[in-house]
Order: C-alpha cells, then sequence, then structure tokens
C-alpha cells in the first residue's frame, strides 16, 4: 500500500497552462489575504468574533461571502464556456479541449447551485429569520457554525480539484453509468462525491436548525399567521431540505459504494439499474429547485410590501400557494427525464403535475403586482431588482410549463432550450431575489446603505446582459443544438452564439458594477450611514432594532399582535408621538463562541480529500480527530455567558435616542 | 391585520396591548405551556431540543426509504446469484430483533433511572442496553462475513448491492450508537444529571427508539418478505 495513495506529482497539471494558472492566482489571491490579515494583527478579531462565531447573524455574513467568492468562480466557468462556443464555429477548436471543457460546465453547475445559490439563500435565511422572528439566536447555535464550516469544506474541495487531479467530466449530476469507474476512473467524480456529501451534511444541519427555530422559537404573540412572508417561504424551503437531501445523501452514497467497494447499484452489469439513479436523484433534484426559489419569493414579498408602503396583498393566499408548491414539488420529478419511457399516461401525469404548480406561482405573482397597486413605490435597488424578477421570471416560467408538455419535451430535452430555460429561472429567479435581499438587509447587517447609483447601473447591465445571452440560446434550442457541444458546426447558429457571448460581456459588466458598488459603498459610508437601524420604513421586526444589530438582537422581545408587527408598533408611536416607556432592563445569556465547527470543518477537510486519493490512515485519523472534537464539545461545562443589564440598556437607549420626534414625522409622512 | 385596517386600528390594538399596556413578557425566558402556536414566545430549551432531534431522525428516515427504495428495485436483479430465500437464516434474524427489542426495553429502564436520579441504577440499565446491541452488531457482522465467505458479497449481485448498503447503513447507526452510549455514560458518571445532560439523554433514547422502527420495516421487507418470496 502507497503511504499518499493514488497521490503522486502526475495529479498536478504541469502541462495544462488553463488549469495551472488559475489555480496559482486563486491560491496566490488566499495566501496574499492570509499574509495581509497576519501582518495587520487581525488574526484575534477574526477567530475570536467570526470564524468561531455561534451569531447567526454573523454567520449568515460569512455564508454569503462564501457564495459570492463561488458566484465569481462560477461566473469564470461561465466566461469560458460562452468564450469557447464563440471561438469553436466551423471546425474551429477554440482553446479548451473537449476533457477540460466537460470539466469546466460540470464545475461551474456544481460551484453554481451548491456553492453560489444555496450558501447565499442559506446566508440570508440565517441572518434574517431570527430577527423578523423576534428572538435572540436559532435554536442550536454551534451547529449552525457547523454546518457553514461543512458547507465551506465542499466549496475548499472542489476547488482543490483544480490544482490537484481533476474535477467531473460528467455534468452537474452524474449519470451512471458514465459516472462508475469503469467509464470515469479518475479522481473528478470522487471529488465531486465528496465534496456534496460534506457540504450536504451541513446543510441538513441547516434545515433542522431553522425549521426548529421557526416552528419552536417565536417572539410572544406570533403565531403562524402572523409570521413575516419571508419566514413562511423559508419554513417550506427547510422541510424540503429536511425531506429531500438526505435522499441526496442516500444517491451519491451508493453512486460512492460501486466505485469504491464494487457494488453493482447503477452499473451496466450484474442487475444494476443506472435509471434508478437518476430517479433518485431528482426525487432530491426537483424540491432543490424550490428549496432556492421559496427564499426568493419569500424577499420578494417583504420589498414588494415594504417599498409600496402596504401589507402584502392577499397574505394567506400567499401562504397557501408557498404550503402548495413545497408539496407538489415532490410529484414531479419525472419531468427531468420523461424521454425515459415511462409511457403516455406515467408522463401525462408528471405533465400535469409540473403545469398545476406553474398556477401556485401565478398566485404569487398576482399578489406582488396587486401589492404594488394603490401603493407609493419607490423604486429603490431591491425594488428594481424584483420587478425585473417579475419579468423575467414569468418568461422563464412560461418555457417550462412549455416543457412540462411531455411531446414538446421529447424535442427539447438536452438542448439549449433547457439550458435557457433553467438558467431563466435560477438567474432571473434565485440570483435577482439573492440580490434584492443582500441590497435590502445590507443596511440592518453593517449600518450603512449601498452606493444606489451603482446599485442601479449593475442592476440595468446584468438584466441587460441577461437578455442577450439567454434569449439567443432559446432560439438555437428550438433548432435543435445540444446542451454541453465545445464545438459548433452549424452556420445558422453562428450570430446567436456570438450575442450570447456578447451577452456575458455585459453581465461581466454588471458584475463588474456590484463589485465597485461594494467597495464604494465601504469606502463612503460615513455618507451612506444609517443611524435609525429603519432606513427603508421597514415592517417587521428586524427593523426594530439597531443596525448593525446586538448579539442579543432585541434587548426585550416584542408582544406581536398582528401580521408586520414593527408596523404596527410604529403606528403606535406615531399616534403617542413618543416611543413606549423605556422598559425594565434584565441581563441576558447567550451562547459563548466556541471553534468546534471549523475543528470539524478542518477534519471533515482532512477525510474528505483522503478520501478522494485512497489515503486510508489518514482517513482514520481524521474520523478519529471528529469523533474527539464531538466529546470535547460535550464534555465543557459552560457554554453560556451573561450580558449584563447595563449594557443592554446601553444599546437600546441609543437605538431610542435615534428615533426622536423628527424620526417619528418623517416616518408618518411616508406611511 | 386585513388588507382595511388602517394605520389608526394597527395603533390602536398596540396601544392597548403592546409596551404601552402593561402585562407582557418582555425577556421571553419560555413559557412550559408554550405549544408552537405562538401565544407563549419561544419555547423552553428541552422542548427545543427533542423537537429538533426529531426533525433529524425524521431526515433520517427518509434517507433510509432511499436505501429502501433501492432495495426493493432491485431485490429481484440477482444476477443469476444466490437469492434471499437462500440466504436469510431466520432464527439469527429472530435473535437480532429479540436483542435490539429488548435493548429499546432497557434503554427506556435507564431514562427512567435517570430521572430518579440513581446513578448506579442508570449506569447498569445503559451498559445492558449497549451489550445487546454489541450483541447485534457481532450477529449481523457473522452474517455478513459467512455471505461474503460464500461468494454472496455485495459485488455478486444489485439485489446484494442493496441488501448489504440497507441492512449495513442500519448497522452502522447501532455502531455509532454504541459510541454515543459510551460516551454518554462516561458524561453521566463524571458530571451526573444536569438538564444539559439529560436532554441528551432524551435525544439518545429517541434515536434509540428509532433504529428499532426501522429495524422492524427492514425485517419485515427484508427478511420475512425475502425469506418467503
Amino acid at each position: 500500500m502507497r503511504l499518499l495513495g493514488k497521490l503522486d506529482w502526475s495529479a498536478v497539471p504541469l502541462d495544462q497552462p488553463i488549469p495551472l494558472i488559475a489555480s496559482a492566482v486563486a491560491g496566490g489571491v488566499v495566501v496574499g489575504v492570509l499574509a495581509y490579515v497576519w501582518f495587520k494583527g487581525w488574526w484575534p478579531y477574526l477567530w475570536n468574533e467570526w470564524l468561531t462565531s455561534v451569531d447567526h447573524k454573523r454567520i449568515g455574513v460569512m455564508y454569503i461571502i462564501l457564495a459570492a467568492l463561488m458566484l465569481l468562480r462560477g461566473f469564470a466557468d461561465a466566461i469560458m464556456m460562452r468564450s469557447q462556443q464563440a471561438l469553436a464555429l466551423h471546425g474551429a477548436q477554440g482553446y479548451l479541449p473537449p476533457e477540460h471543457y466537460d470539466q469546466v460546465f460540470s464545475a461551474h453547475g456544481t460551484i453554481m447551485i451548491f456553492f453560489g445559490a444555496m450558501p447565499f439563500v442559506i446566508g440570508l435565511m440565517n441572518f434574517v429569520v431570527p430577527l423578523q422572528l423576534g428572538v435572540r439566536d436559532v435554536a442550536f447555535p454551534t451547529l449552525n457554525n457547523t454546518g457553514f464550516w461543512l458547507t465551506a469544506t465542499g466549496a475548499l474541495l472542489v476547488n482543490i480539484s483544480l490544482a490537484v487531479g481533476e474535477f467531473a467530466r460528467t455534468g452537474w449530476l452524474p449519470y451512471p453509468p458514465l459516472s462508475e469507474l469503469a467509464y470515469s476512473p479518475g479522481v473528478g467524480v470522487d471529488y465531486y462525491l465528496w465534496a456534496l456529501q460534506i457540504s450536504g451534511v451541513g446543510t441538513l444541519t441547516t434545515g433542522i436548525n431553522l425549521v426548529t427555530t421557526i416552528l419552536k422559537m417565536r417572539a410572544p404573540g406570533m403565531s403562524y399567521l402572523r409570521m413575516p412572508m419571508f419566514c413562511w417561504t423559508s419554513l417550506a424551503s427547510n422541510l424540503l431540505i429536511v425531506a429531500a437531501f438526505p435522499i441526496l445523501t442516500a444517491t451519491l452514497a451508493m453512486l460512492t459504494l460501486d466505485r469504491y467497494m464494487g457494488f453493482h447499484f447503477f452499473t451496466n452489469e450484474a442487475g444494476g439499474n443506472p435509471m434508478m439513479f437518476v430517479n433518485l436523484i431528482w426525487a432530491w433534484g426537483h424540491p432543490e429547485v424550490y428549496i432556492l426559489i421559496l427564499p426568493a419569493f419569500g424577499i420578494f414579498s417583504e420589498v414588494f410590501s415594504t417599498f409600496s408602503a402596504k401589507p402584502l396583498f392577499g397574505y394567506r393566499s400567499m401562504v397557501m400557494a408557498t404550503l402548495f408548491i413545497c408539496v407538489v414539488s415532490f410529484l414531479v420529478w419525472l419531468h427531468h427525464f420523461f424521454t425515459m419511457g415511462a409511457g403516455g399516461d406515467v408522463n401525462a401525469a408528471f405533465g400535469i403535475a409540473t403545469s398545476i404548480i406553474a398556477v401556485g406561482t401565478g398566485v404569487k405573482i398576482y399578489n406582488w403586482l396587486f401589492t404594488m397597486y394603490g401603493g407609493r413605490v419607490r423604486f429603490e435597488v431591491p425594488m428594481l431588482w424584483a420587478l425585473g424578477f417579475v419579468i423575467t421570471f414569468v418568461i422563464g416560467g412560461m418555457t417550462g410549463v412549455l416543457l412540462a408538455v411531455p411531446p414538446a419535451d421529447f424535442v427539447l430535452h438536452n438542448s439549449m432550450f433547457l439550458v435557457a430555460h433553467f438558467h431563466n429561472v435560477i438567474i432571473g429567479g434565485v440570483l435577482f431575489g439573492a440580490f434584492a435581499g443582500y441590497e435590502y438587509w445590507f443596511p440592518k447587517a453593517f449600518g450603512f446603505r449601498l452606493h444606489k447609483g451603482w446599485g442601479v447601473t449593475a442592476f440595468w447591465l446584468t438584466l441587460t446582459g441577461f437578455i442577450a445571452t439567454f434569449m439567443p440560446l432559446y432560439i438555437v434550442g428550438m433548432e435543435g443544438m445540444t446542451r454541453r457541444l465545445q464545438h459548433i458546426d452549424n452556420a445558422l447558429w453562428d450570430p446567436w452564439i456570438l450575442m450570447a457571448g456578447a451577452g456575458t460581456v455585459v453581465i461581466f459588466l454588471g458584475v463588474a458594477a456590484q463589485v465597485v458598488q461594494l467597495i464604494v459603498s465601504i469606502r463612503m459610508r460615513e455618507q451612506l450611514r444609517d443611524l435609525t437601524g429603519d432606513p427603508w420604513n421597514g415592517r417587521t421586526l428586524e427593523w426594530v432594532t439597531p443596525s448593525p444589530p446586538p448579539t442579543f438582537n432585541f434587548p426585550v422581545l416584542h408582544d406581536v399582535h398582528g401580521e408586520d408587527a414593527y408596523w404596527g408598533m410604529k403606528q403606535a408611536a406615531i399616534a403617542q408621538e413618543r416611543l413606549y416607556e423605556e422598559p425594565d432592563y434584565k441581563p441576558i445569556e447567550m451562547p459563548k463562541n466556541n471553534p468546534t465547527g471549523f475543528v470539524c470543518g478542518f477534519f471533515a477537510a482532512i477525510m474528505g480529500f483522503s478520501l478522494i486519493w485512497h489515503i486510508w490512515w489518514l482517513v482514520i485519523l481524521g474520523f478519529i480527530g471528529a469523533y474527539a472534537t464531538f466529546v470535547i464539545f460535550a464534555w465543557q461545562d459552560e457554554d453560556e455567558y451573561e450580558i449584563p443589564a447595563e449594557e443592554v440598556a446601553r444599546v437600546d437607549r441609543a437605538r431610542r435616542a435615534s428615533r426622536g420626534p423628527e424620526w417619528l414625522a418623517a416616518m408618518e409622512s411616508q406611511a | 391585520m386585513s388588507q382595511t385596517s388602517t394605520p389608526s386600528d394597527v395603533a390602536s390594538v398596540y396601544l392597548q396591548h403592546g409596551p404601552y399596556g402593561s402585562g407582557h413578557d418582555p425577556h421571553g425566558h419560555g413559557h412550559a405551556e408554550a405549544r408552537g402556536h405562538g401565544a407563549g414566545g419561544p419555547a423552553p430549551r428541552r422542548v427545543i431540543v427533542g423537537y429538533g432531534f426529531w426533525i433529524f431522525l425524521l431526515s433520517d428516515i427518509v434517507m433510509f426509504s432511499g436505501f429502501f427504495a433501492a432495495y426493493a428495485v432491485l431485490a429481484h436483479a440477482t444476477a443469476g446469484g444466490p437469492t434471499g430465500r437462500q440466504l436469510f437464516d431466520l432464527n439469527r434474524v429472530a435473535i437480532e430483533t429479540a436483542c435490539l427489542l429488548l435493548s429499546s426495553f432497557t434503554c427506556g429502564l435507564g431514562y427512567v433511572a435517570a430521572t430518579r436520579r440513581r446513578q448506579i441504577e442508570t449506569q447498569f440499565w445503559m451498559l445492558v442496553t449497549g451489550l445487546l446491541g454489541l450483541v447485534f452488531v457481532i450477529l449481523e457482522a457473522l452474517e455478513f462475513y459467512e455471505m461474503i465467505q460464500h461468494g454472496a458479497g455485495p459485488d455478486r449481485s444489485a439485489f446484494l448491492s442493496a441488501f448489504f448498503a440497507l441492512v449495513g447503513c442500519h448497522g452502522l447507526h447501532v455502531t455509532v450508537g454504541g459510541l454515543w452510549l459510551g460516551t454518554m455514560m462516561a458524561q453521566i458518571w463524571f458530571k451526573g444529571f444536569r438538564p444539559q445532560i439529560m436532554r441528551r439523554l432524551l435525544c439518545f433514547n429517541l434515536f434509540w427508539h428509532a433504529l428499532d422502527i426501522i429495524w422492524v420495516a427492514l425485517f419485515t421487507i427484508v427478511y420475512l418478505l425475502g425469506a418467503g418470496a
């Protein structure tokens, strides 16, 4: 047995300049940032206040930072794909050989879904949900930190594959038999499997945590039908995580057993059944789509209501539609492979179920439109993203209903039309939602707004670039172009492919504008400062606290007597022309920060890497380390500390001082 | 509030009942009677921990259902190899079942002893639980060993792949449960019956009973149906 398993110098792509340079640059940036942090002496602060933090707000911010980095990485892959196709027309081969191009599109899908969209959405839920529920933390704070580090470990493994070994060439869902050992003998699929298995555990812990938080920890008086819409959609999304992610765990475990121990779940030989993989993976995969989009629907509900200065139209129908989508999302998985040959009756049943989901979504679209109707609409940046979403998502939804018709799907299956459709709903829905949420809650997280001018620029560039990139792909898809082509030999498609490439340039400018917006906003933070904690005239409880909120979120918990609890409190304050009497402050117990999650992530990374490369002794060491961490964490005596009443009073008095008569008058004029 | 309520309606509700009024609990330490309908504020710690662990167990059962589904699809894909009827020894499985169900009973006795703060009795019943679990795991390992010796390992057919994965996944859960049990016994011995440790013991009990539920399904679908087919 070799000490390092399958690992040797041939794993480093010394003969391929693109991954070599990319990983050298990425590694250099990481080392540079770490060195800078070291040089500046920021390590103790970073370690004590962020990396080991069990504060749901800080964990949420770390999730979003991870997501932003991974979105940039996935976007780099996207640029390579669009430019490769634009350069590989009529027999030209472009600059990416097929085996590399295959890794690029597989990595793009994997990174965007699992390490871009998921952490962004989970980060927003983590940050916002306890604040909106009016409570001090999530149900299991240390588990929350552990979930983040497991997700980060998964992202790390995928990115290590750039420099050491290779990534899967199977697409973002590794269909067997291609993904079996016989056809993918390298470590690419193993990187995929272990990265997702580890981050999947992290996602599951988040799901359990947030379901428990929403169902068991709410401010006094906040019954289910008084919860903000974002909490409802988060509840639905996390219920889906709890119900769907274990299926992914089981499915990937089966493929792992096939590859590592000669099992025959999905092989061609010995009775294995490759189509079973496809069924199982989509039994997770379709709910996953709604895990991503439902929180985005919640964000849009908050944004439309706030910036129209009206309660959400049809709150109860919105709740119904959310739960309807939550249930029906489990009954449509077969529409991803109508061509399997299940027969007309089965295909028709799944086609109809799929089309019916559009009814629930349609209810939501009308509710948002009617929320704006008769309101005083303010076109702030979050509202722009929300309006852009309504338009793009309706187009994406309608092409989805078209694909739900089995005969049409037989023609469009695996075509660029499909690619255009799901980018249309994921970019136009999830990503626009995430950006709306980012712009909307940024002032809550950091105490200053993002620069509006750059935000508007980023929105229009992204929207234009998105349309220019993906509308042509619908057309070439209709004309028969299949997905994942490394080069293109049909002259009819040339103009559309070139247009899509040009569209990507515009999206790039949009991304750049967003990065500039962040930098400019940080530099101008004193001009953009919000002292009141309520910059948008908000309606839900997160706006009652100062920005950024103290560790304990709320000096006292607020009684809730209706929907839009904070708006109600504000109306009462306006009617009285003063805030309520200063309450009686008491000390607050909060969980202590601890490094359990970080250490777990460290050992998970070691175990994942050594499993990928068959370094068995290191796997065992990693397991022992993880178990020791568990015992040490369980053994500690003091896991809480007390914040004295004077500190609680100081925070609340500062907030109350910023909300004087002038502020009340300003709020009244906007209502 | 409904669509038609005006700001002054809303304001009056909050003026009567909100922080301007009286009789609310501003510190939200939780009420034992809170049942999640919202009136009581955050639930007590014990309820939160137990509830969260139930959610985890449900997710674990969903994972098992994935393996059950695979087994159901592949149960007849024996690829010319041995079938369940030829392989399963129902006598051994009966002993395994008896051990596991009995261990659930002793686990419950251990929790009862713990609620009465009886150290020795608690340790005794937990030890019995662990030993019964150990017998179960050894019997299962013997079954696997003999099957592999007779050329009926997981690489022989898709049926056997599904069998080994499903039964092995359950066995792995029992093994991890055993590790957890040992850790808990040490904690109770050295730290006594603190609320935090009692909550963990509650979770361990839920976990151990859930493994029984899985085993009942496994016993029926894999062994009884397999030996009869």
